[in-house]
């Protein structure tokens, strides 16, 4: 049975993450140097496009059609045949099927597009076409299968990930660290510095993503009642609670910049995703709180070890939402919704286990499949640009185009 | 009579207080350019997401000026004394002699082009 409110809000939901993908490449361009800002912003935006086709295609059907052993959708809804206006009870029994698919398909476009800052400045645009396309069907799908699909394994153990904590930041963290493995250190990495191009457009694109936020946190209520306002608040005050607690770290190091604020706030943020519908406001802001400190000290230790994954998607992102993910097992309860579980500081330390399980398995399939594809694409495609190619920089070798 | 040219690397805070000392000995005409450069301070330090990142070209301005030999030096000093705040990145002063001036208006050259 349709009810207006919830679509509403559903459909709102989508076009705000939608606008989640253009503003990464806004967060990422104005971290890499000016010329590369074009194609940074090409990479984000060429996947909403891409994974749009594919996702109506087939992704949509593999990762949410009828079951295949717990690790994936079958092709019963190939082409959106079948994905009509009435709605599936089991998914979401009060909007439109294609509500809800489209919903989906957001975050189906986001979660490759955050992969793209660990490999910022060095792509070959061709390879990464290839290499992502393949992601999202290899790897995205079957793990929105497994997590979110009827009959997903994880689903079916119990392990909870409200937004995409597993789906989205553990999968494309642990991708970005894979791949930036594969395709190696920017030219001069270490030797000269790489100057952020643009403070002002990686700050106007955070707090875009924040505003989207709402709606990928919000959204996945998947009713516009009590649960979406809840999910909307944990998800604020997260981000609040981390981007202020960067600022406090900055600031006993040196100086609070605007930089590492935006960049907490991702990173509190990215965190909440999983828990964002399960828990209390003031559990939110620890969460936050948290996902700073811990993000804050892995870029610092990623800068150290001389590791180029560029736009550090593992340390937000990947260590945000391993983080968020095991939150979940910690500060869930049923008070907050009854469709949850509680977790170890409401009396159920079975849940954190449930929780370490989906993190870990995430974890280690995306980082372990993402590595071999991207091993097997640069073999035949190429991921890396020539060295002359990235000297010039990818807006004119790649694309023919010059930035302001 | 001969001219010469002084080419001014300034801090880019300075230019107002510049301008004001060398039209105070009567030098109107100049011409400004945003540039980059280091010297012995090499580069400084600037925040980044998280730590610090090593900046090695500071932003400067460069001045260019043609004056009288007769007033080249009330010329460097107002110009020097303006510019200086005596830490280290106050910026360079180079002199240079001239061939010849033409003003592109008139067609004059030498002396009544300056």
């Amino acid at each position: 049975m349709i009810n207006s409110g919830d679509t509403a809000w559903v459909l709102i939901s989508t076009a705000l993450v939608i606008l989640m993908t253009p503003a990464l490449g806004f967060f990422y361009a104005g971290l890499v140097r000016k010329k590369n800002v074009l194609s940074t912003i090409m990479l984000s935006v060429a996947l909403l496009a891409l994974i749009s086709l594919q996702w109506a295609f087939f992704g949509y059907s593999l990762a949410f059609g009828a079951d295949r052993g717990g690790l994936i959708g079958g092709l019963n809804w190939l082409g959106l045949n079948g994905v009509g206006q009435a709605p599936n009870a089991a998914y979401a029994p009060t909007i439109p099927h294609l509500a809800f698919m489209v919903f989906q398909l957001a975050f189906a476009v986001i979660t490759p597009a955050l992969i793209t800052g660990a490999f910022v400045e060095r792509i070959n645009f061709s390879g990464f076409l290839v290499f992502t396309f393949l992601w999202a069907t290899f790897i995205y799908d079957p793990l929105a299968h497994w997590v979110w699909g009827v009959g997903g394994w994880l689903r079916t153990l119990g392990a909870l990930d409200f937004a995409g904590g597993a789906v989205v930041h553990i999968s494309a963290g642990l991708a970005a660290l894979a791949v930036a493995l594969v395709i190696g250190k920017r030219k001069d990495y270490g030797k000269i510095p790489m100057e952020p191009s643009n403070i002002p457009f990686t700050v106007l694109g955070a707090f875009l993503l924040w505003f989207g936020w709402f709606g990928f946190n919000g959204g996945s209520a998947l009713s516009s009642g009590g649960l979406a306002a809840s999910a909307l608040v944990a998800t604020n005050l997260a981000g609040a609670a981390a981007a202020i607690t960067w600022m406090v770290i900055s600031w006993i190091h040196k100086r609070p910049n605007l930089l590492g604020l935006a960049t907490g706030g991702i990173a509190g943020l990215a965190a909440v995703t999983p828990a964002s519908g399960f828990i209390s406001p003031l559990s939110a802001m620890a969460i936050g709180m948290v996902a700073a400190i811990f993000c804050y000290y892995m870029i610092i230790f990623r800068v150290r070890v001389g590791l180029d994954e560029s736009l550090d998607v593992f340390a937000c992102h990947g260590i945000g939402g391993l983080w968020g993910v095991l939150a979940v097992g910690l500060f869930a309860e049923k008070a907050v919704n009854a469709a949850g579980a509680d977790g170890l500081f409401f009396g159920n330390p079975g849940q954190l286990g449930a929780q370490l399980i989906m993190a870990a398995s995430v974890a280690l399939f995306s980082f372990i499949a993402t590595y071999i594809l991207a091993k097997v694409v640069d073999a035949i495609f190429v991921l890396r640009v020539k060295k002359n190619e990235e000297e010039i920089g990818l807006d004119i070798s790649q694309h023919g185009e010059t930035v302001y | 009579m001969g001219f010469k040219k002084i080419e001014a690397i300034i801090r880019t805070e300075k230019l107002d207080e510049v301008r004001m000392a060398v039209e105070g000995v009567g030098i109107v005409g100049m011409t400004v350019t945003e540039v980059k450069g280091r010297g012995s301070q090499k580069g400084i330090l600037l925040e980044w997401r998280a730590g610090e990142y090593r900046v090695e070209f500071l932003p400067k301005l460069k001045l260019e000026l043609v004056v009288h030999d007769v007033d080249l030096e009330k010329a460097v000093e107002a110009l020097s004394a303006a510019a200086r705040t005596g830490k280290v990145g106050d910026g360079k002063i180079f002199i240079y002699s001239m061939e010849d001036i033409v003003r592109v208006r008139t067609g004059e050259r030498g002396r009544p082009a300056v």
